[in-house]
């Protein structure tokens, strides 16, 4: 009984990692095709098509923006994030919960909602197709997620460690710089992690407040797909899927992943 | 003149929580080098008055002083104070020396004086070589000695520690608390202590303030406490204690006449809460197991009555013996040793006699 049990166990974890990992599986195989089809599984072996999708112009620009607004995004999400979260989780004020519930909304409100208001915007102030649009909706989506990271990271300090700072001549600031921000190091990394993946793989809203000039890499992705339907995209998803696993890894050998991601409450 | 004795003063303190005053109108002078303990239940208010005056908490009324300086409105990082937690407090991300070294930063000593003030702080609380290790690497005993070295380095007017061993190991705890006693007196630092435990309180503390409700009921030195409780919670919550219901007599020649059990009783004016007890009223009377001794049963001096012994405990330097009365109250009685156990076995008929100049009695609330 325990036997099958532990078998119907190791199936069912097998089962788990085999349907969570074979569309990344598929693609990556799908890349080596020799054909201009998507088919699976392919029938020659080539690189070319990784040759189309580094050489792609549109991949390249959309890379490069993509990594820009994503670098802006991500900080300045983090150190509003970071600052609002310390505010309301140790202050008293009124507003607080209004204040909260609206920077916690994106979570909810669907985001080509946002984009077509970010775009509604900005043309009124006339800024539609600039980078600072495209930042600045992606700060509000990303918003969030840092200050969720540090709530949990906050809630894990004791209260009695501001209180011996501030007891022994350390003004609030101080106390924030000397004894919250380092305690809250790792919770920032996550935040930022998270903050800066979403940034850069963000269509929904991106499609509506980018332009030619602008366009991020997965709307470029996009426009692509609508005229090709070739290897070309699997290919390059295959490089991000690399990049991104490398990514993790190291984060993880640095930092600690387990750490970084932890939702839950640390003991 | 009286500033130069007094550190801390507390006048007319209220602050409340949603309505409910949590403490209620305190008012508290401890004096120079003092060591003052908070003693109280649960939630009577000890830790926010200790918060008032650490400044961590604002009165809604009331004034704070420290060192003669009225600091009611002065953040917590402008008070000259020191504070001790449950919880240890270390810095985590430092080691041991860092941390103790933290004040003297915050107050700009001049970095060629923080070494050796830190290495004398450690050397006080007997840690010297510790200097170079992280909090966790110590036992909570060990941790709660350098928080106390932290605190002390920047010679604060007065040290605050709220329960400061209550998570510390059983076995322990008395070493810290001679520890303590020991540092205190030698540096002769003013102690605010908060605890709820009175053993620790009566063996630590110059005077008590007894709290209950978010008031001071009685603020007196330890023997004084037990002896002399100004009130009917301060006696049943100081050390053990009977209490019995009586009826006011009246108060004659300087002595208070009541009837409890059937006996007529003559207690010292001076004990008990005398004043407000009119002829007639109901009362309690309060004794100390060991101011009770059992007495052959019908003798003249079986001033509280008869009763049968019910059950004893044994405590190793005593025995508590329970004896049951007619009407099914029962009280406790120690005898020093254990001879109580062979000499009143249960079911033995006994008389209870009562020390009346240790006896106290307060009215009925
Ligand atoms: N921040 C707060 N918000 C609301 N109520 C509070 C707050 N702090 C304290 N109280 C209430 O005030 C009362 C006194 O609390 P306080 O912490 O001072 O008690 P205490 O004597 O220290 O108790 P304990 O021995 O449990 O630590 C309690 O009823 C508590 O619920
Ligand atoms: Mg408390």
């Amino acid at each position: 009984m325990d036997r099958l049990l532990r078998v119907l166990y190791g199936v069912l974890i097998g089962a788990t990692l085999i349907y969570v990992t074979l569309p990344s599986l598929v693609v990556v195989v799908t890349a080596f095709s020799d054909k201009a089809l998507l088919m699976f599984p392919p029938t020659g072996f080539s690189l070319k098509w990784f040759e189309r999708a580094w050489t792609y112009d549109d991949f390249r620009k959309g890379m490069v923006n993509g990594l820009i607004i994503t670098a802006w995004a991500s900080c300045i999400a983090l150190a509003v994030g970071t600052m609002a979260a310390f505010v309301i989780e140790r202050f008293e004020f009124t507003g607080k919960r209004t204040l909260e519930a609206v920077l916690l909304s994106p979570l909810v409100i669907p985001h080509f909602t946002l984009g077509i208001a970010m775009l509604i915007l900005a043309s009124e102030i006339s800024l539609s197709r600039t980078f600072s649009l495209v930042v600045a909706c992606h700060v509000i989506l990303v918003l969030p997620f840092v200050m969720r990271s540090v709530y949990v990271s906050l809630k894990n300090i004791d209260p009695a460690l501001e209180r011996a700072a501030a007891s022994l001549g350390a003004s609030p600031f101080r106390v924030f710089m000397k004894i919250d921000l380092p305690l809250l190091a790792p919770g920032l990394a996550g935040g930022w992690l998270f903050a800066a993946i979403l940034s850069f793989n963000e269509f929904t809203a991106t499609l509506f407040v980018t332009g030619q000039r602008t366009q991020t890499l997965p709307v470029a992705m996009y426009t692509y797909v609508r005229e090709y339907a070739d290897p070309t995209m699997a290919a390059l998803s295959s490089m991000l899927i690399a990049v991104t696993v490398l990514f993790l890894v190291a984060a993880n050998r640095w930092l600690g992943l387990e750490r970084i991601l932890s939702i839950e409450a640390r003991h | 003149m009286m500033t130069d004795t007094i550190s801390v003063s507390v006048e007319g303190a209220v602050k409340s929580f949603g309505g409910t005053p949590a403490v209620d109108g305190v008012s508290l002078k401890i004096r120079k080098g003092e060591f003052l303990t908070l003693l109280g239940p649960s939630g009577c208010g000890k830790t926010t008055l200790l918060n008032l005056i650490a400044g961590f908490l604002e009165p809604e009324r009331g004034e704070i002083f420290i060192d003669g300086e009225a600091v009611t409105h002065v953040p917590p990082y402008r008070r000259s104070i020191g504070m001790v937690f449950q919880s240890y407090a270390l810095f985590p991300h430092m080691t041991v020396a860092e941390n103790v070294a933290f004040g003297l930063k915050m107050h700009k000593v001049p970095a060629s004086e923080i070494g050796p003030r830190v290495a004398e702080a450690l050397e006080m609380v007997r840690l010297p070589q510790m200097g170079p290790r992280t909090p966790r690497q110590l036992s909570g005993g060990q941790q709660q000695r350098v928080a106390l070295a932290r605190a002390l380095v920047i010679k604060p007017s007065v040290i605050l520690l709220d329960e400061p061993f209550s998570a510390i190991d059983k076995n322990l705890r008395a070493d810290m608390q001679v520890e303590l006693k020991r540092i205190q007196k030698r540096i002769g630092i003013t102690t605010l202590f908060v605890t709820h435990d009175q053993s620790e309180a009566l063996s630590l503390s110059d005077r008590i303030a007894v709290m209950s409700h978010g008031k001071i009921e009685q603020l007196s030195g330890p023997a004084e406490l037990y002896r002399n409780p100004a009130s009917s919670f301060v006696a049943s919550f100081i050390g053990d204690i009977n209490r019995m219901p009586c009826t006011v007599i009246g108060i004659e020649a300087g002595e208070v006449v009541l009837k409890a059990n059937e006996h007529v009783l003559r207690l010292p004016k001076e004990h008990g809460a005398v004043d407000v007890l009119a002829a007639g009223s109901a009362a309690l009377l309060f004794a100390r197991p060991e101011e009770l001794a059992l007495v052959p049963a019908q003798g003249v001096e079986a001033n509280l009555g008869e009763g049968v012994v019910d059950t004893h405990v044994y405590q190793g330097t005593h025995v508590d013996v329970y004896v049951r009365f007619g009407d099914g109250r029962a009280v406790r009685v120690r005898h020093p040793g254990f001879e109580a156990l062979e000499r009143f076995p249960a079911g033995t008929a006994v008389g209870v006699h009562a020390n009346l100049a240790q006896a106290f009695v307060f009215p009925e609330k």
